[in-house]
């Protein structure tokens, strides 16, 4: 294949019009855990698998989903550390903008600016682009909204997503489900629902984690307790 | 002669019910030389937020120019206007960006924030706000504004009312300031349009 003659530089273009390493950034996410996200009329889910390597992990400190401001939320497949660094940075340009203006960044623009920073990887030497695609949650002026960052740095703003393992699944279960006038209960419950399609083993509040944000404008990642009553309103 | 009474300038807001007037003067001098009656000290940011500036003329207009430029990219990468609490706090962090080598000017913000509730405040050249529920002053003529002000201003006045309070209280303090004068700027702005007018006051 004549690509594979490009792959070795990033910032290259292959005969084809693609840059390679975004190609295999995109599989590494497709290799990773699945999460998804919904919004819903009155808030935002955002869910993902928490599969640990071994029964020895404390489960309790890891958290895959993150705030990045008050009320906006974020989860990722793909890379754990790429997402660390990533939030990290965002979380910056978010305290950046508040203390600039004296008010919550709106959920576009943080997510615009996050989204150049992942693209600044794909055309600057020395580096790798980023290997997680993220799902990022909020809600502003504008109501919930729900968008997607890839790789590349192209972002897309979605009614419901998936990413991962088992995106095409994950995704179809989630067009014959979804409504437009959900509520966010229904939604986590939707999402519960989406995770368990795919799930390797019996789903429980231990391997997954759940984020919601509603019209209170609080981001919240659900505590065990709290997953265990959904999961047992889902039975 | 400090740097600040270099050109001359007085510059006035107030709040009135569900509407906001901000005023100043004309004249635009060279320590006591008058060399210009038109001088614009006030200027329209968007149609609900205006921003006055006193002191170093040269500085009023850089300054001025460089807040329009920030406003004009806010509002394509945002789509959406400034509030004009979000605009005092960029005020604020561009003149301290500047704490060793300041804007020698003190701006004069006034806006009709949510729900068409009138916003006003001022800062010195280094970004120190201060809000007022009432009015606020700024420029050579500051001092008497303040007494003008005080004196002659009363809450939840209409457009028209507002108006007549706060020329009044411009053209008499001026009138006490050799370094301004020469007229009267006054803006008049409800949520529904935005007044103009030209005050004829004494011309020395």
């Amino acid at each position: 294949m004549g690509d594979s003659q490009y792959s070795f530089s990033l910032t290259t273009f292959s005969p084809s019009g693609k840059l390679v390493q975004i190609e295999h950034a995109l599989t590494a996410v497709g290799s990773g855990q699945t999460s998804l996200g919904i919004k819903a009329s009155n808030g935002v889910v955002i869910a993902t698998e928490k599969k640990l390597p071994s029964i020895l992990v404390d489960e309790a400190s890891v958290q895959k989903i993150q705030h990045l401001t008050p009320n906006i939320g974020v989860v990722y497949s793909g890379m754990g550390p790429d997402f660390r660094v990533l939030v990290r940075k965002s979380r910056k340009q978010a305290e950046q903008y508040n203390r600039l203006y004296k008010e919550p960044i709106p959920v576009t623009q943080l997510v615009r600016e996050t989204a150049t920073v992942m693209q600044e990887f794909t055309q600057s030497g020395g580096v790798r682009p980023f290997g997680v695609s993220l799902l990022v949650a909020g809600y502003d002026d504008k109501g919930p909204q729900l968008y997607q960052v890839d790789p590349s740095g192209s972002y897309f703003s979605w009614k419901a997503s998936a990413m991962g393992k088992n995106v095409s699944n994950a995704k179809t279960f989630l067009e014959k489900r979804y409504t437009e006038d959900m509520e966010l209960d229904d939604a986590i419950h939707t999402a519960i629902l989406t995770l368990k399609e795919g799930f390797e083993g019996e789903i429980s509040s231990k391997n997954i984690e759940i984020g919601k944000i509603g019209a209170d404008k609080i981001f919240r990642v659900l505590t065990p307790a709290e997953i265990d009553d959904y999961l047992a309103e889902v039975e | 002669m400090s740097i600040f009474e270099y050109n001359g300038s007085a510059v006035v807001a107030m709040v009135g019910k569900n509407c906001f007037a901000i005023a100043s003067d004309r004249r635009l001098g060279v320590q006591l030389q008058t060399i210009a009656t038109d001088f614009k000290r006030i200027s329209k940011i968007h149609d609900r937020v205006f921003i006055g500036l006193s002191g170093l003329a040269t500085d009023v207009q850089t300054l001025y120019q460089r807040l329009v430029f920030r406003h004009k990219l806010y509002q394509v990468r945002e789509e959406r206007d400034m509030k004009p609490e979000t605009f005092a706090s960029l005020v604020s962090a561009i003149l301290y960006e500047k704490r060793f080598g300041p804007y020698l000017c003190q701006p004069v913000i006034a806006g009709l924030g949510e729900d068409d509730k009138p916003f006003i405040c001022t800062m010195d050249s280094i970004g120190a706000k201060e809000l007022a529920k009432d009015f606020v002053v700024s420029g050579t003529a500051s001092e008497s504004l303040y007494g003008a002000c005080e004196a002659m201003y009363k809450p939840d006045m209409e457009a028209e009312e507002l108006f007549e309070t706060i020329s009044q209280a411009l053209l008499s303090s001026v009138d006490r300031d050799c370094l301004s004068g020469w007229g009267g700027h006054v803006y008049v702005v409800t949520p529904t349009e935005i007044k103009e007018r030209i005050l004829k006051g004494r011309m020395d």
